[in-house]
């Protein structure tokens, strides 16, 4: 039950995209079509869900006071290894998928490698650390929870864009001026979830 | 090559206003949304950013002919992770306070896309002197955007100014009221839709 309430918090309550604004340079760039959205929103989905947990495991077994070498705080490195982790994750999973899913790596191809500076992936690693995690199954519930949010948040961007391709709006206004306040307006939506008592 | 010549002038000219990194290139937006519900943080943001930025372009541009192409993203990310390391631990020795609301947005610096950007586009083929140039005019831009939206949110949203009081008492005794909705996450969105509406329109009037 703790981890349906925590899945269901991190997709609406503290969507990455609507209540925190990480991935937001990708978001926007990226949510021109449907498909494409799809295509990156998997990918983010992904990749959080195999680095969230190895930084779990980094932290509590090495970063945090006393757990490598007595005595030894190493925690102002976790900057440095949670993103050398994610950049060598994106790198393998990269590799992975174009060797035994070479469909899949044909539709996120381009995405892969952008997403080891996409602020989502590092945010939720470093949301993991501030929020202390009982266990490596919170953490992957998390990072799950999280990426479906940021997929739902993207393919429904998406969706509005295409429509808004049609509309008539004032010149200055058009393109991202627009794309901006219809977030606003959307995460406005996703406000009213925060009243949820989960 | 003179110390203010032509193009290092526009290297750092440029990116406050026609090429400003947040409202034209649109990168950094997240922490630049994040950050912005009261001015101090946002100032200390803004800062951070240009320091690292500055300082960042430098080390890559010194270091650009012996970095090899294929691992340079690695490099840069390590370089930017130090630099950004370094400015943590100043904040939470320094102004624990301020790096409190900042939480996690600070370390986010690492993968702001400013930073990536310009060490990409501008420091691996340029000299050292107009990297860090370029790093301090795209550190002011995106510091400028910052501060903006954060005087507006601050001032409509809790009526304040880097914490002091500015909307006289006697205008609440008016009816005046404080506008909550400003201190939400969503309106640094639609502040921000708006800065780029006006900044559009008055490139448009100006071509």
């Amino acid at each position: 039950m703790e981890y349906l309430s925590l899945f269901v918090k991190s997709i609406f309550v503290d969507n990455m995209i609507f209540a925190y604004f990480l991935g937001m340079c990708s978001y926007l760039a990226v949510s021109k079509n449907v498909k494409t959205a799809l295509g990156l929103g998997v990918a983010v989905t992904f990749v959080l869900l195999i680095t969230v947990p190895v930084n779990y495991l980094l932290e509590n077994y090495v970063l945090k006071p006393d757990v490598l070498v007595e005595g030894v705080d190493l925690s102002f490195l976790s900057f440095i290894l949670f993103i050398a982790v994610i950049a060598a994750i994106v790198q393998l999973v990269e590799m992975v998928v174009e060797r035994f899913a070479p469909s899949l790596y044909a539709s996120l191809g381009i995405f892969l490698p952008l997403i080891a500076v996409n602020c989502a992936i590092m945010g939720a690693s470093l949301f993991m650390q501030q929020r202390n995690f009982a266990g490596v199954g919170e953490s992957v519930v998390y990072a799950f929870g999280s990426g479906i949010g940021w997929l739902l948040a993207i393919v429904a961007l998406a969706a509005i864009r295409e429509k808004l391709a049609y509309s008539d709006i004032p010149k200055p206004l058009q393109g991202l001026g627009i794309t901006f306040i219809t977030v606003g307006l959307m995460a406005m939506a996703f406000m009213c979830f925060s009243g949820l008592n989960i | 090559m003179s110390l203010f010549s032509k193009q290092s002038k526009e290297a750092f000219l440029t990116p406050l206003f026609t090429n400003n990194p947040v409202s034209v290139q649109i990168l950094g937006i997240c922490s630049a949304l994040a950050v912005t519900a009261q001015l101090e943080p946002a100032l200390v943001m803004g800062i951070s950013v240009t320091i690292v930025v500055a300082l960042s372009n430098v080390i890559i541009s010194l270091l650009r002919n012996t970095i090899p192409m294929r691992i340079r993203i690695i490099v840069q990310l390590v370089v930017v992770a130090a630099l950004v390391t370094i400015v943590s631990q100043i904040l939470k020795a320094f102004a624990y306070d301020v790096s409190v609301m900042l939480s996690v947005y600070v370390g986010l610096i690492i993968t702001n896309c400013i930073l990536m950007g310009r060490l990409e586009a501008f420091a691996m083929s340029h000299g050292p002197w107009e990297s860090l140039l370029d790093g301090l005019g795209n550190g002011f831009g995106y510091a400028a955007i910052l501060v903006i939206v954060a005087f507006f949110r601050e001032l409509l949203g809790s009526g304040k100014l880097l914490g002091f009081e500015v909307i006289p008492q006697s205008f609440y005794e008016a009816g005046y009221m404080n506008c909550g909705l400003m201190l939400m996450p969503p309106m640094a969105l639609v502040l921000i839709g708006c800065i780029i509406w006006v900044q559009r329109a008055i490139e448009a009037k100006n071509e």
